[in-house]
């Protein structure tokens, strides 16, 4: 039975079935606002239930892509429609879909124009973040990465703030420049290879020259996307004017695709090359960590702020994923699903408070414990997870990022714990300045408490990161194989690397 | 002799002269209506003739005349793109009191032109075909008489055309001169064995004049100014049709009369498409008037077009003939959208005009968007996977510069494009646009969406059809 139902598609493609029914029959007034919501939760909420079938049929101790589905696109050029889940995607897939009913959720009330749009263009998004994560051809991959742009540009440019034209352009630009020369690296693979099999390619070997032009068409492609110092500056731009909903996913999944690239395309097929790059790559991530978490601490904007610090936390998901180690990869991929939540959360927190009030402000705030302490505590928590509060999601991702460092680059490590005291002093100084004090101004103390649909969003969110940073086990099991096939391969590199230097140095005659 | 092989190109003529004689002795109101109703049945016919009497493959006229899969190709989007410029534009004609019947005999004249054309295998009939083709044109440019622009419009593509074809013949003569002859076949055979340079330059001022025709930098100059200054119809078919034509002629030239002589070519159109691609983005940023900014959405469309030709590779002609198609599609949906701007009964062309109509007409906003994403070259729409098919061809044959820098210029492309989305879905409007409604137009509209939107599924047909016509080249 399992084999016979297309179950990927039907995940990826329900959604857009969605969004057909709301821009075909509901109109742009308040009947048809309503109707798209409740289409488009209910829809994302199936597509939900369906992924969590494949969460549970997945099995842990099968080496390979499973639920693998194949069909012939272009016969002549040997591109196929194939999708496949392994320990890799599986997360990001359940983060996708758990992620979008909780945003449209949350924008039900945020939102007030054209909600139709918005509902299918959410739902839109699900199809192509799923597809992403899914697909096992690297042509369909792309095709489904770089669509994503088309619903987050309308998004942050409809519903987004002040100077949301500005941050659209900027995020659309910014990641359609680097993910084009991807495209061109991928011909250049389709062309040398003859398949667009992401299974097969990985057996392929470049020449080490051809791997470091490749390492980096993808890699300005990926380091936007996630995004590494210094090309992070459309990041805060882009949260800050998004709608509530709209950073939500992009901070909770549309930042992981990079760390997915990195994990499932750079490192694997060009193994040379990320050991060469690896240095590299720690040096951005240690600036990332530690020069956006000043930059996060002089901010006067929630929002901006709590951008700098994913950028800071995505510089551990580089750490991890480069380290080589078996404890950084877990730890990446760990520290990006409990980012996905936690970071998503914090959005969330700001944008109750910035439906209320209407500022993002730091200082237009004070003393909110007072009036809103249901709030107070869920952000609390938030906040917490966000430090790396052992018990929390946050604090195994990165303990196993920091373990896996230690081994391969100790120094590297010491810098990144750096990161974590900055991180821990803007984010409480942030709670701090917001939630404490006394309730003085007049918009504070006539702030409303928390509904029951914004407390229904948040208790999920938050047993899921309670559960994740207690019983860590399920998640790492589930990732445990795939990692180790990558390590495999770079272990392998690294020590035929190391034979290599020292028959050179052999020749040399120093040995 | 048979002339089976070329019936809907004699069915064509004859019915050209027909609608000359109906626009003449029809009422004054009703002539223009009848008479396009007339060409749009016998563009339809010939269609049909061309689709069955080239099923199979043959020479006509001393093989002046070649009917393949290639000229098959080219003769069904030519004829269904002007059938579809012709649907599209004439609820609009009339209400601006544009009310020539000579404008559908003149197109009619014209793709009979277009069709010899891309069916030519010898300079004298191309030569022959292309005149054809561009004499209807440049009346046409100008049949808006009371309007200065229009006027000025078709002198200058006069002037600049006549010049395009003085090179044409002049590199003609001098091939002639090397060769002995004007078959694409023996030019081929003597191309083959000894480049000369007499050839070799006459090669370079035959491409000159066909990259004037399908308006390439730097022989780009006339386009902006004719597609501003043409009425949007006749706009509408410029930018579509005879590209078509003049593209396949193209393909012809370099595949089959110098197929053996790439090293010669490949720079040249190397040259050509890097500096189109180029230009049509970086021009484009400055424009604000709509029609001016698909001529140069155009000339950098045709610069990605011609990476496929310069790659060399027959897979390379392949993507080049599907992106052809997608162009059409594209295009055709633009101008619908183009067409039906008006403000207070007066055409309106400036991109600010649109401003807000997103929430006065969603469908027309939403197709546009989708039109514009399209031709940015953003996945999973339609102009995605033209780039991909002659990005592709570029990387296989080591041109990877070239590849490079076209998704560079892409990237500025993708920024006029989004500027005219920011205006349609961001700005808040002031002054509300009027839509012409036009149900065959909304109709065409809505087909081309679909076909945009779902082109990746389309797309095997077409790569298996177009690889099946170009092996035979």
């Amino acid at each position: 039975m399992l084999s016979s139902i297309p179950i990927l598609s039907s995940i990826t493609f329900l959604p857009l079935f969605g969004a057909l029914i709301i821009l075909l029959t509901c109109s742009d007034d308040e009947q048809g606002g309503k109707n798209s919501k409740f289409v488009a939760l209910w829809t994302s909420l199936i597509t939900f239930i369906l992924s969590l079938f494949v969460l549970f049929n997945f099995d842990n101790d099968l080496n390979n892509f499973q639920f693998i589905e194949k069909a012939s696109w272009i016969p002549l050029s040997n591109v196929s429609y194939h999708m496949g889940v392994d320990g890799i995607s599986l997360p990001f897939v359940i983060l996708s879909t758990f992620l979008i009913p909780v945003c449209i959720f949350a924008s039900f009330q945020s939102i007030k124009k054209q909600v139709p749009l918005f509902m299918s263009l959410f739902l839109i998004l699900e199809v192509l973040m799923v597809g992403t994560f899914c697909a096992m051809d690297i042509l369909v991959f792309y095709i489904f990465f770089e669509a994503v742009l088309i619903p987050m540009f309308l998004i942050i440019g409809i519903w987004g703030g002040v100077r949301r034209v500005y941050s659209a352009f900027k995020f659309f630009l910014y990641t359609l420049l680097g993910s084009v020369l991807m495209l061109i690296a991928i011909f250049y693979i389709f062309s040398k290879t003859g398949t667009t099999e992401i299974n097969e390619i990985v057996k392929f070997s470049f020449p080490y020259e051809v791997q470091i032009l490749l390492f980096i068409a993808f890699f300005a492609s990926f380091s936007v996307k996630l995004p590494m110092w210094p090309v992070h500056t459309w990041l805060p731009d882009a949260h800050v004017e998004a709608p509530t909903a709209g950073s939500v996913i992009l901070a909770g999944v549309l930042l992981k695709m990079g760390g997915y690239g990195f994990l499932r395309f750079s490192i694997p097929m060009f193994p040379d090359a990320s050991i060469l790059f690896a240095p590299f790559v720690f040096v951005l991530s240690v600036i990332a960590i530690i020069y956006t978490s000043l930059v996060a601490l002089v901010q006067n904007d929630m929002k901006k702020m709590i951008a700098y610090s994913s950028v800071a936390h995505m510089g551990f998901v580089t750490i991890g994923a480069f380290s080589f180690t078996n404890e950084g990869m877990a730890g990446s991929v760990y520290q990006m699903v409990s980012h996905g939540l936690i970071s998503g959360a914090l959005f969330l927190c700001v944008g109750i408070v910035y439906d209320r009030l209407h500022t993002r402000e730091i200082n237009a705030y004070g003393g909110v414990t007072d009036v809103m302490p249901n709030f107070a505590v869920f952000f609390m928590f938030m906040m917490l997870a966000s430090v790396g509060l052992p018990g929390t999601s946050g604090f195994v991702g990165e303990l196993l990022v920091l373990v896996g460092i230690w081994k391969a680059y100790p120094i590297v490590a010491i810098f990144c714990a750096t990161g974590l005291i900055l991180g821990a002093i803007y984010m409480l100084w942030l709670y701090r300045r917001v939630m404490f004090g006394k309730a003085i101004k007049e918009e504070i103390v006539s702030l409303e408490k928390l509904s029951k649909r914004e407390i229904i969003i948040f208790v999920p969110i938050t047993a899921l990161i309670l559960i994740f940073g207690i019983y860590a086990t399920p998640l790492l099991d589930i990732t445990q194989l795939s990692i180790n096939n990558i390590l495999n391969i770079t272990e392998f590199h690294q020590n035929k690397n190391k034979v290599s230097q020292i028959a050179a140095l052999k020749d040399l005659g120093v040995i | 002799m048979n002339l089976y092989g070329i019936s809907g190109e004699i069915f064509l003529a004859i019915s050209g002269m027909i609608a000359l004689l109906i626009s003449v002795f029809s009422s004054k109101d009703s002539s223009l209506k009848i008479t396009t109703r007339f060409c749009n049945l016998s563009l339809l016919i010939s269609l049909i003739l061309i689709v069955l009497s080239h099923q199979n493959s043959g020479y006509l006229f001393n093989e002046m005349y070649v009917y393949d899969g290639l000229s098959l190709y080219s003769k069904t989007l030519i004829l269904l793109g002007t059938i579809l410029t012709l649907l599209i534009g004439s609820k609009p004609q009339k209400i601006d009191g544009f009310n020539q019947p000579e404008y559908p005999v003149l197109i009619l004249f014209s793709v009979l032109g277009m069709v010899l054309m891309s069916s030519s295998k010898n300079l004298i009939s191309l030569y022959m075909a292309l005149e054809l083709q561009s004499l209807p044109l440049y009346v046409i440019a100008a049949i808006n008489r009371d309007n200065l622009k229009s006027s000025e419009a078709g002198l200058k593509y006069f002037i600049l055309g006549a010049l395009s074809s003085g090179l044409l013949l002049f590199g003609m003569s001098l091939v002639y001169g090397a060769v002995g002859d004007t078959s694409f076949s023996l030019i081929s055979e003597v191309s083959s064995q000894n480049m000369s340079s007499i050839l070799l330059v006459g090669l370079v001022f035959i491409l000159s004049g066909l990259a004037f025709k399908i308006s390439l930098v730097p022989f780009h100059m006339w386009t902006p100014d004719v597609y501003e200054g043409a009425p949007t119809p006749v706009t509408a078919f410029f930018a579509i049709v005879p590209k078509i034509a003049a593209i396949t002629i193209l393909v012809r030239v370099t595949f089959s009369a110098f197929d053996n002589a790439i090293t010669s070519w490949q720079q040249i159109i190397i040259f050509l498409s890097l500096l189109s691609m180029i230009l049509g983005s970086f021009a484009a940023i400055m424009q604000n008037n709509l029609k001016r900014l698909m001529a140069y959405s155009s000339i950098a469309h045709m610069g990605y077009a011609l990476v496929g030709v310069a790659s060399g590779l027959l897979e390379g002609v392949s993507g080049v003939l599907i992106y052809m198609a997608i162009y059409i599609i594209m295009n055709v949906g633009a101008f619908i959208i183009i067409l039906s701007m008006r403000r207070d009964n007066q055409i309106v062309e400036e991109i600010y005009d649109l401003k807000g109509i997103s929430k006065t007409h969603p469908f027309l906003a939403f197709s546009f968007v989708t039109i514009l994403f399209s031709m940015a070259g953003i996945p999973p729409l339609a102009g995605f996977f033209g780039k991909w098919l002659v990005f592709y061809s570029a990387v296989n044959a080591n041109l990877i510069f070239l590849a490079i820098i076209g998704v560079l210029t892409s990237v500025v492309g993708a920024f006029y494009y989004l500027r005219i989305i920011k205006i349609m879905y961001f700005d808040e409007n002031d002054v509300n646009l009027d839509v012409v409604e036009n149900k065959s137009s909304m109709a065409i509209l809505g087909l081309m969406l679909f076909l945009t939107l779902s082109f990746g599924i389309f797309l095997n047909w077409f790569v298996e059809t177009t690889m099946g016509i170009v092996s035979l080249i």
